[in-house]
């Protein structure tokens, strides 16, 4: 029988043959008083050797069925010559694209002195109507005076993020004075405006969540979608009848799968003051979507705290919005506050959340490198204690001081000029209001252009001049600025 | 007077709604867990006893601070110490050094035994503490979203993110906070801790000061230029002040350009981006700091990761990425960015640079290296990892570093060739969109560069560098001959002391800072969560007897919770290769 299986073939008929070839050996031991019995005298053992054998058999019958009937051929392996020569033909990009001699890369205007109201731009004296300085604290001589006394006492760096060390009583006091000065429960800070938001939303929406966003939503709002990894719908800007189609489609699939509608968490993002337009949002309108279509709404107020609202509460407090209506408020400290880094608020669940989403993320899940959630505020060095100083004293001051308002009243401080007819492509357009704002540069009055990363934006803007309109800006200012930009745009466009 | 509530088990989640102990102590179920309620401890840090499980001895027999006093026996061995007879488990973290080696294996069974902590805290809370006012909506978190964070976070959150009141030089000023419901809050006393000496500030150069050059510096910027710039870099926020800085770091790194970013973490998120896409592979050493880890994921690019300073491994998945190409397509790859950093900072590991430039070349890969942690705490002038391993700069496509640490400010930097750095310029999300860095702050980075690079006419930066220098290796070696497991290279200033089982953290941290001395303890997430630590990080500031005064109190410590865990009394390995088995194995 040995001999049999050496000649079959290796293929699935054998095992059929050796099944009919094991029923025979069962027959064996019921005959075993035979001296001649056949199938004993060509295996040639004994009872209990037959036993043996039948499950050696049966072992081998296992082994066939569950064995390739061919094998793969390996002539996928390369030799190491072969592999010598891949690698010794591989060229990589290089690490940067070269730059075009034609096209060499824009310089920076060097500010040299203080960026404030009055400002020396490339060796020309300027008025500033282009840094978000809209309350001119930056040249404020308390904020100053506070920031140097702490400079005096904690010097500057905190060498540390906040859970070693870096926690100093400024930050405590400012986050404090900001969650009062909002009227939340709760605020925490971060070291770096455009990291709030960015981490703030993937701490809370993560993979299967769904997002819905304006679509002239600022970058680091665009960072915070990409690194949340949720389902991104957009809507037309600040259209909340798109809004609302699209969280009507969003029900209708909801009632199809209830089952992963009830774990699916879902947010609105908005701006206040849209960075990329200069629009207010409709937030009542958007508070009445939240509950009826139940999203949580996640309010990004960078440009518009500090100068939205009879107090600069922001655009909650210039619709007359509970604050309690909105899930989390966002804002940098960089634009009104004059100061560095960003901060969060909301109600204290809310914010917790954030210290330590990461802690609870990591513990359920073992995607390696999901991470983000909060990490802007767990894994970086913390706000310099001078610049909270700096912060607080601006929000004394804020609070202190009514008449610190905008010119303008609900009118964006932020807004952009437009071509009203493009030039055929962004380019020109490009060149076009470049020419402009040097025009008015040599003329002092300093003014730029948006400047967006164009393959990174997901709905690039048009290009535009933005211009910056601050409590420091004196009517006859005003009007000089307009009359020049007029006087520039006729020069140029004809 | 101490009560064991041996026998009764009250980890079981099904158990008795309310135990009396024998003694004063009450067991009563809070929010689901069992926890010990100690009447009458006036004013104590209450918390302390959160790392207790419950069948621990406690004493609670008096003044403010009494637990556990010195001369009682307050830690009796639990289930899972006496089980801790004898290691089993290896597992190999050796560190090449410049030279020689050592490594020193973990023991096994604190492994499983801290293992079972976990799970055991883990079972018994079954609450939802959580209760989302917005009971329509979809609730923020899974239930069980919030397992770590109530079992094991919140009954050592007290060790982490301790408030200080003075500069984070040598020695700083706590607020002290005590929490009276489990440390889901904290309460401020009003009192202040003085004059604990900071073990945990990443301080290397002693920067970190209120007076001095530096700091004058920054005052009279301050008083030049406000605190704020309220502008991008790319539109109306770029200062001569940043323009100074960049120039001066680029000399100081010995490279064509350099550009400075308000944020460290940032410059890694949002400049990686900006050089890999689509179509790029990144190889990532699997210890990378968040904000790598981060950066290479909004990149887009694929990410491959390798063991931790594992070269064996870096060069198989070279090898692999070039032959095979792109998954599915096997269309060669772009480019191959290689990141790694120059200190790990929850190792204390330096990279092996020198044969990771060399594999890089071979492979045409590039390299993007993290010198947070280097960057002027290694190399004898201060100049980084690349400086103590004594190669040249340009053999490092990106050298990327803070200026949060060494230079005692805040941001960070990317140096490199001209071509590279007028390429960010235009391209960096962080230049474009992100508002630039506060003028004093530069000026801090400016002055503090100066120092050690000894363009202020003194010798003091140089003399800060080999202080620090020394005193690292005077700590370590102090360390070791105490009998602790300490990981790293001998000449990395971040010092990780093992602990391994996350109750020790807790109780590590607080017994610290009770004898005055500020510590960094880190557990999960940071590490595994069976080799927690404590973290050290050496400052030039420290004189001599600051380190023999926490040498000493580390010692002390180190007996009362039983952390001497080293079995290997300093033995240098010469030369031990690569272990191959361990590299197999990992092997995916």
């Amino acid at each position: 029988m040995v001999q049999i299986f050496r000649f079959m073939p290796n293929t699935r008929t054998n095992v059929f043959c050796a099944c009919a070839t094991s029923d025979a050996m069962t027959l064996a031991p019921a005959d075993a008083g035979q001296q001649q019995d056949g199938v004993r005298a060509t295996v040639g053992v004994s009872g209990d050797g037959a036993s043996l054998l039948r499950g050696i058999l049966i072992l081998w019958i296992i082994r066939l069925l569950f064995s390739k009937t061919y094998k793969l051929q390996d002539s996928s392996d390369l030799t190491e010559k072969e592999i010598e020569e891949i690698i010794e033909e591989w060229q990589p990009e290089p690490l940067v694209p070269r730059m075009s001699k034609e096209k060499p890369a824009p310089s920076y205007n060097i500010v040299s002195g203080p960026p404030c109201h009055k400002i020396t731009v490339n060796g020309k004296q300027c008025i500033n109507f282009a840094s978000f300085n809209f309350l001119g604290l930056l040249d404020n001589d308390r904020v100053k005076n506070q920031a140097l006394q702490s400079l005096r006492k904690y010097g500057v760096g905190t060498c540390g993020p906040r859970g070693f060390y870096g926690t100093f009583d400024v930050h405590l006091e400012l986050e404090d004075r900001l969650a009062k000065f909002m009227r939340t429960e709760e605020a925490i800070i971060y070291s770096y405006g455009f990291a709030t938001i960015a981490s703030a939303i993937p701490a809370y929406s993560k993979r299967g969540d769904i997002v819905f966003v304006d679509e002239a939503a600022c970058f680091s709002i665009q960072k915070g979608l990409q690194a949340s990894r949720s389902h991104i719908k957009y809507f037309r800007h600040n259209d909340m009848e798109d809004l609302e189609r699209i969280l009507k489609q969003q029900e209708l699939e909801d009632q199809k799968n209830p089952r992963k509608a009830r774990v699916t968490r879902r947010f609105i993002v908005v701006e206040g003051l849209y960075m990329n337009t200069g629009a207010i949002c409709p937030l009542p309108e958007l508070v009445k979507l939240k509950y009826k279509y139940k999203v949580r709404i996640f309010l990004e107020e960078s440009l518009s705290f500090g100068v939205l609202g009879q107090h600069g509460r922001g655009v909650t407090e210039h619709f007359g919005v509970n604050i309690d209506d909105i899930d989390l408020i966002s804002a940098n400290m960089e634009n009104s506050l004059a100061s560095v880094g960003g901060f969060c608020c909301g109600r204290s669940f809310v914010i917790d959340h954030q210290v330590f989403a990461l802690l609870a993320q990591k513990a359920i899940s073992d995607y390696v490198l999901i991470v983000i959630l909060s990490q802007g505020y767990c894994f970086s060095a913390s706000l310099p204690p001078m610049l909270a100083s700096a912060a607080i004293e601006a929000l004394n001051i804020m609070e202190e001081d009514q008449g610190l308002k905008v010119v303008g009243e609900s009118i964006s401080p932020a807004f952009h000029l437009q071509l009203e007819q493009s030039s055929g492509s962004r380019e020109s357009d490009v060149r076009i209001l470049n020419r402009i704002v040097e025009y008015c540069m040599d003329r002092k009055i300093a003014l730029t252009q948006a400047h967006y990363l164009e393959k990174e934006e997901k709905f690039l803007p048009p290009p535009s001049i933005r211009v910056v309109v601050t409590v420091e800006q004196t009517e006859e200012e005003l009007e000089m600025a307009a009359n020049l930009i007029k006087e520039a745009a006729q020069n140029i466009l004809q | 007077m101490g009560v064991e509530q041996g026998g009764s088990s009250p980890l079981g989640p099904g158990g008795a709604p309310s135990l009396k102990g024998p003694g004063k102590h009450l067991l009563k179920p809070y929010l689901g867990t069992w926890r010990i309620i100690l009447p009458g401890t006036p004013g104590v840090l209450p918390s302390v006893c959160l790392t207790l499980p419950p069948h621990q001895e406690v004493s609670s027999d008096g003044a403010p601070g009494a637990y556990p006093s010195k001369n009682k026996r307050t830690h009796l061995p639990t289930v899972w110490e006496l089980e801790s007879g004898a290691g089993v488990g290896r597992s190999f973290r050796g560190e090449r050094k410049g030279g020689p080696w050592t490594f020193e294996e973990r023991p096994g069974v604190k492994v499983v035994s801290a293992g079972k902590h976990c799970v055991l805290c883990g079972i018994v809370n079954k609450s939802e503490v959580y209760k989302d006012v917005l009971s329509e909506f979809v609730p923020l978190y899974q239930d069980f979203e919030n397992f770590y964070t109530r079992n094991l976070y919140m009954r050592i959150r007290d060790s982490w993110n301790r408030p200080i009141c003075s500069v984070p030089g040598a020695k700083f000023d706590i607020l002290e906070r005590v929490s009276y419901d489990y440390n889901w809050t904290f309460k401020y006393t009003g009192r202040i801790v003085n004059d604990v000496i900071n073990m945990g500030s990443y301080n290397y150069l002693g920067f970190a000061e209120n007076s001095g050059v530096c700091a004058d510096a920054a005052a009279e910027i301050t008083l030049k230029y406000g605190v704020g710039v309220c502008s991008t870099r790319r539109e109306i926020g770029n200062l001569d002040k940043h323009e100074e800085l960049e120039k001066l770091a680029a000399k100081f790194l010995g490279v064509d350009a350099a550009m400075a970013f308000g944020m460290g973490f940032a410059t890694n998120s949002m400049n990686i981006p900006a050089l890999v896409g689509k179509g790029c592979l990144i190889l990532s050493d699997e210890l990378n700091h968040a904000s790598l880890v981060l950066g290479a994921r909004l990149s887009g690019a694929t990410i491959r990761v390798f063991k931790h300073n594992n070269m064996q491994s870096l060069e198989k998945l070279l090898k692999d990425a070039i032959v095979h190409g792109q998954p599915r397509t096997h269309r060669p790859w772009k480019k191959i960015l290689i990141l790694v950093e120059g200190i790990y900072s929850m190792e204390g590991s330096i990279v092996h640079l020198p044969d990771i430039v060399s594999l890089k070349k071979k492979y045409k890969a590039y390299l993007y290296l993290d010198e947070a942690h280097s960057i002027g705490a290694l190399g004898p002038t201060g100049r980084g990892v690349v400086e103590y391993f004594g190669l040249d700069p340009r053999d490092v496509d990106i050298m990327m570093g803070t200026f949060t640490k060494s230079f005692g400010a805040a941001g960070g930097y990317i140096g490199g060739t001209k071509e590279l750095v007028d390429y960010l310029r235009t391209h960096s999300h962080s230049a474009v969109y992100a508002t630039s860095m506060s003028p004093p702050v530069v000026e801090q980075i400016i002055a503090s560069m100066k120092c050690i690079m000894g363009e202020d006419g003194t010798t003091l930066g140089q003399e800060r560098v080999q202080q620090l220098a020394e005193n690292t290796r005077y700590f370590r070696r102090k360390l070791q001959e105490m009998g602790f497991i300490i990981y790293g290279n001998d000449d990395s200033p971040v010092v990780p002391m093992m602990l391994y089982m996350p109750a020790k953290i807790g109780a590590f941290g607080r017994e610290m800072l009770k004898r005055n001395i500020g510590v960094v303890v880190v557990g999960f997430p940071a590490t595994p969560i069976i080799e927690s630590r404590a973290r050290f990080c050496v400052s030039a500031a420290h004189t001599k007897e600051m380190l023999d005064t926490a040498l000493n109190v580390i010692n002390e410590v180190g007996d009362l919770l039983q952390l001497k865990y080293s079995r290997h009394r300093l033995v240098p390995l010469l030369d031990r290769p690569f272990d191959e088995t361990t590299y197999e194995e990992n092997e995916d």
